[in-house]
């Protein structure tokens, strides 16, 4: 299994360890609920450099990362950060990614984990004009502080004025801690938070140096199980559950990151045709009237009939109940329509309700 | 570290038996609600279910994981504790207290399997190495 650089620190911490994708991370160090809560009411540190870095540059970089990504990254300005699916010429989905933009000739990419090989391969098949692609995940650390506190924590240790950066843009080069950090206002947790990359061999230091310095703010690391519970609070998809090679971005409700308006990209016929012809299946949030807890891959029924399935179900820790997000066939994707979920061979019903669960604390 | 009580039997599966007559009250152990983490909610068996050695007597789920619980005994579900349904979190506040069923043992032989708290104490050192 492979290892971060941040491993030792973790089994120190007292983490528990488990195989994330063939990646060896913290499930959970005190528990996840408690770690779920600190970072809506506090703050948490995530090791999330399991995560893929790829830079694409070049005179055509620009031009040929538009033809790949749904979003538009034409208007984006220098040190800022698109979100965007990459998509089949079928509209299924390789994967969703951080497009960070140094200049029209210099991006890097940060892409899930285990996906990265595959991106590269698609990116280098898909290769067109003067593009030099590199995977470059192995150079980095990659920290997530997110919570409330994130900001007054991360300020404590640069001269950098933090709150000149906004929601989705970057700094290229900061002292943080002393070690020098690409640091993005970005997350996935719903909170206002920032991810940090930096050389791999300073991760732990660094790692260190925020824990202590976020000690007296209530700042505790985090592990996967609250990264998961959080990030589907805010309905952030995660690739594999909500979208996929089998799942469009517009059956998953990300429309806003999907520009069917700019010049040709990939999958873009197969989407406009979806959009065209109306969606078969979308994507809901629910909530559990009986008892039970939904998981990934329930199937959602209707009379008996198979309907649909759950693409990420869990206890709530800031609802304190039992939601879960389904894609269904749309014709019964209707906020207050009562579905059944099938736990174990029974069915137990639940009702849609509006996505997200938890409205997103971010700082514009 | 984790606490076993003597005078209850014990699974490999992590089940605790306590024995009152020819009915034993079944839970989880200290041992199993650690590794399980937060437990979110507990499915219940219904009163009545005849069920055979091994069977699945009820659902604990935590919040990453739902995780069956099997009767190392084979009877009749006499009674559940309906408590657990509305605090599932006594599971891990207190493991032998939180019995998920009654059982009306349907062969009293079938105890013998079953370990003593020095001997499941060891079976849980073992496996954490």
């Amino acid at each position: 299994m492979k290892r971060t650089p941040l491993y030792a620190a973790h089994v120190k911490l007292g983490g528990k360890m488990i195989d994330f994708g063939g990646w060896e991370l913290p499930v959970q160090y005190e528990g996840i609920i408690e770690e779920h809560q600190k970072v809506r009411n506090a703050a948490g540190i995530f090791d999330v450099s399991h995560m893929g870095e790829i830079l694409v540059k070049g005179p055509d970089a620009e031009g040929f990362l538009e033809g790949l990504v749904t979003n538009s990254i034409l208007k984006t300005k220098e040190n800022q950060i698109v979100y965007s699916p990459m998509c089949y010429p079928n509209g299924g989905v390789v994967d969703d990614l951080l497009v960070y933009k140094y200049s029209r000739e210099y991006y890097l990419l940060v892409v899930n984990a285990s996906n990265t090989l595959k991106d590269f391969d698609w990116l280098t098949e898909n290769k067109g004009g003067q593009v030099e692609i590199d995977n470059v995940s192995e150079n980095f650390v990659q920290l997530a502080i997110q919570g409330p506190k994130a900001e007054s924590i991360l300020q404590s240790l640069t001269d950098t004025d933090l709150s000149g950066i906004r929601f989705f843009h970057f700094l290229p080069q900061t002292l943080v801690g002393g070690f020098n950090a690409i640091v993005s206002r970005t997350g996935y947790t719903g909170e206002d938070g920032f991810e940090v990359y930096l050389e791999a061999g300073s991760g732990e230091a660094l790692w260190n140096r925020i824990l202590e310095a976020g000690k007296e703010e209530g700042l505790v690391p985090v592990g996967l199980g609250a990264r998961d519970t959080l990030r589907f609070e805010a309905a952030l998809p995660l690739y594999g559950q909500e979208i996929s090679g089998e799942i469009s971005p517009l059956e998953a409700g990300l429309e806003r990151f999907v520009n069917l308006g700019k010049d040709g990209f990939i999958g873009k016929e197969a989407l406009q045709e979806q959009r065209d012809k109306g969606l078969k299946r979308k994507l809901v949030g629910f909530e559990m009237v009986d008892r039970g807890i939904p998981r990934s891959h329930y199937e959602v029924k209707l009379n008996g009939k198979t309907e649909g399935f759950v693409t990420t179900g869990s206890y709530s820790p800031t609802l304190k109940s039992n939601i879960g997000m389904a894609l269904i066939n749309s014709q019964y994707a209707i906020e207050g329509n009562e579905i059944d979920i099938e736990i174990r061979k029974k069915c137990a019903r639940a009702k849609i309700i509006s996505l997200p669960f938890y409205s997103k604390k971010y700082k514009k | 570290m984790f606490k076993v009580i003597e005078g209850l039997k014990y699974s490999k599966e992590h089940e605790w038996v306590k024995v009152e007559g020819d009915r034993a009250y079944m839970g989880i152990t200290d041992y199993a609600q650690k590794s399980l983490g937060e437990i979110v909610y507990v499915e219940l068996p219904e009163k009545g279910t005849v069920l055979a050695e091994g069977d699945t007597l009820g659902v604990v789920e935590s919040v990453k994981a739902a995780s069956d619980i099997y009767t190392p005994v084979s009877g009749t579900v006499a009674d559940i504790n309906e408590e657990l349904l509305d605090s599932p979190g006594n599971v891990n506040n207190s493991p032998y207290e939180s019995w998920i069923a009654v059982i009306e043992l349907g062969n009293v032989n079938e105890l013998d399997t079953l370990m003593g708290a020095g001997e499941y104490e060891k079976f849980c050192e073992e496996e954490e190495d």
